[in-house]
């Protein structure tokens, strides 16, 4: 196994979040399938990723709070609660579809 | 000619004022005498029949010692055939009225003579009256909830009115609740309704909610949404919580099973979903955000499908717990997520709840502060600031510290509002730097030769003349002044750059009256 494989899959930003993110709501993702220290990929480490690679917005607080995802931002895994798949320990998969939702709280 | 402007001003505004005074009357009037009309109503149909001759000569011109004998013949009469009135009722549950009103529901699998009595008999809170109370409160009405509560302390404002369907033209300035039950009650003169024309507190939440069977969370702040979930995990009861803003809206039906707390089998509430609250800075308003006015439509009328539906379901037929996310320029607009049960240590709906009536009913809980709020900014000096009239008396070529007279041309005013808020309108000369682009850009300069400067930053960087910055309320322009000085934008000082106090609002109100309030 090469060190620079990588896992595709799709992220996609709802709720307002995608301003964080260019305005882009849906990003094809080749993830590296290790982290850092060689472990395999999980959300954590997508979180991470995200935050590094992807986020241009220097307002990395809006979307990461003491390295996790911030209060009222859920993580959806393939259409489910990331409490329901393991949260941020969960092993990212080929082809997973990872939602992030802000909540709204408008009315 | 000022002071006859003032004064013609001063006179509307005094006859407006008694305006609205006249019409929040009028409809308490209207109210009391629909009241008065409903109680009034004699319960034999005969007396109020119209169509009917006998009944007409009989309150015309009859002296009333004849009539109430004749009536009381007639009440005899027509009871022979029928042993007695509840043996008529017990043949048909319903009242005329109602098969004819309810028909198109009624003769649904789904709702049917049951699900109408269970509506019949069911007692609704709404907590909100706006975007979505307007929608959720006009179709359980419509539908036939026996009693409806409603809760809102605001008034009903011009910019309210492209979403808030209850609401009316004429009615804006009377309270949101006496504004939506005229137009309740025209709808569905049937319908209990309950004002509650102040806001949601602590001490008020457990008394408001504990006649009612359901709660339809309709507000817009995560601190009445937090209070609203806890009260009803407290008192048992099941919420249909909906939010919207832009062009998306959020669905869920929470403490669904309302199962004391504790109870695994209960559904999940609002903490066990969002255990923190979201940082405060991050909450952003339909009055900030915008708002379109059927995206929050669409997330009402869903909500009073789920009191409906949960109202009327079959006992113990329970969904698993599920948020619906819209996105009104999404293909599909509409996704279910399958949401987590209760969670383990939740502070209000597990074993381990620090929660408890006791504290909710004392006040003790700050919603407020616990949701945290955003203070207001106060980032720069005095003298980085100056106010709309002395940067009109700039703009006309004085200038107003020295009184020199100078070019019009010697500034660059920076508006940094979106992009199209600035379409709308601006102050002549402005260039427009909205402020998503100031807050996406590091406010470091960094040195790095190989990263282009933004355009925006070398835009304002060929020129030597002072900057003065302008948004809509004063906050967002301190806010660019200290990223410009971050950024060198002032030459180490040498160059002015400062920020116009009270932003396009102050502008309106001081110094040009044209000046559009959107």
């Amino acid at each position: 196994m090469s060190n620079d494989e990588t896992i595709p899959i799709t992220i996609e930003f709802s709720g307002g979040l995608e301003i964080l993110f260019s305005n882009q709501k849906k990003y094809s993702l080749a993830l590296p399938a290790k982290d850092e220290s060689g472990e395999p990929a999980n959300v954590a480490f997508l979180v991470r990723h995200l935050c590094d690679k992807v986020m241009k917005d220097p307002r990395k607080e809006l979307f990461v709070l003491d390295d996790t995802v911030r209060p009222g931002i859920l993580v959806l895994i393939n259409e489910a609660d990331w409490e329901l798949e393991g949260e941020d320990k969960y092993e990212v998969q080929k082809g997973d579809h990872i939602m992030f939702v802000s909540t709204l709280h408008g009315g | 000619m000022t002071t006859v402007i003032n004064s013609l001003r001063q006179q509307i505004a005094i006859c407006e004022a008694s305006l609205r005074e006249l019409r929040q009357q009028l409809a308490d009037a209207e109210h009391i005498q629909r009241q008065q009309e409903k109680a009034s109503r004699p319960k034999n149909p005969l007396v109020t029949d119209p169509t009917d001759p006998f009944d007409h000569d009989m309150n015309f011109g009859i002296p009333d010692d004849f009539r109430s004998e004749i009536f009381a013949v007639l009440e005899q009469e027509v009871k022979s055939p029928v042993q007695d009135d509840s043996a008529h009722y017990i043949r048909w549950p319903l009242e005329r009225y109602e098969y004819k009103r309810y028909g198109r529901q009624l003769i649904m699998p789904e709702i049917g003579i049951q699900g109408q009595l269970r509506l019949r008999n069911a007692r609704v809170l709404i907590v909100g009256v706006g975007g979505l109370g307007c929608p959720a409160a006009a179709y359980l009405v419509g539908a036939g909830v026996g009693t409806i509560g409603l809760v809102d302390g605001d008034v009903v404002e011009e910019s309210n009115l492209h979403r808030q369907i209850l609401h009316s033209t004429a009615r804006v300035g009377m309270t949101k609740v006496e504004s939506a039950i005229v137009a309740l009650n025209s709808l569905n003169p049937n319908v209990n309704l309950v004002p509650y024309t102040s806001r949601i507190t602590p001490e008020t939440a457990t008394s408001t909610f504990k006649d009612y069977d359901l709660v339809l969370d309709c507000t817009d702040n995560p601190a009445s949404r937090y209070l609203i979930s806890d009260t009803c995990v407290l008192l048992g009861k099941t919420l249909v919580s909906a939010s919207a803003l832009r062009i998306d809206g959020q669905l869920m039906v929470l403490n669904n099973p309302p199962l004391p707390p504790g109870d695994t089998n209960g559904g999940p509430c609002y903490r066990c979903v969002f255990p923190k609250p979201p940082p405060p800075e991050s909450v952003v308003s339909c009055g900030d955000g915008g708002i379109l006015g059927p995206v929050v439509g669409v997330m009402g009328v869903l909500q009073a499908l789920e009191a409906i539906k949960t109202l009327t379901q079959k006992p113990l037929a329970f969904e698993p717990p599920s948020l619906l996310i819209f996105s009104a320029y999404s293909n599909p607009m509409f996704r279910s997520i399958r949401l987590r049960s209760r969670k383990v240590k939740c502070t209000a709906c597990s074993m381990h709840a620090t929660i408890t009536p006791e504290a909710l009913d004392s006040g003790s809980l700050d919603y407020v502060q616990f949701c945290g709020s955003v203070s207001p900014i106060d980032a720069l000096t005095p003298q980085e600031r100056i106010s709309v009239e002395s940067y009109a008396k700039l703009r006309s070529g004085v200038n107003p510290f020295t009184g020199t007279v100078s070019n019009k041309d010697n500034h660059i005013l920076v508006d940094v509002r979106e992009k199209t808020p600035f379409e709308l309108c601006s102050i002549d000369g402005s260039i427009n730097v909205p402020f998503s682009v100031v807050e996406a850009t590091p406010s470091s300069s960094n040195n790095d030769m190989d990263v282009d400067e933004e355009d925006w930053i070398a835009q304002l960087r060929r020129s030597e003349k002072p900057i003065f910055v302008v948004c809509r309320q004063g906050n967002d322009s301190q806010i660019t002044v200290k990223k410009m000085k971050q950024l060198g934008l002032d030459a180490g000082g040498k160059r002015y750059i400062g920020d116009i106090r009270g932003g396009l609002e102050s502008w309106r109100k001081s110094i040009d009256n044209d000046f559009p309030e959107y």
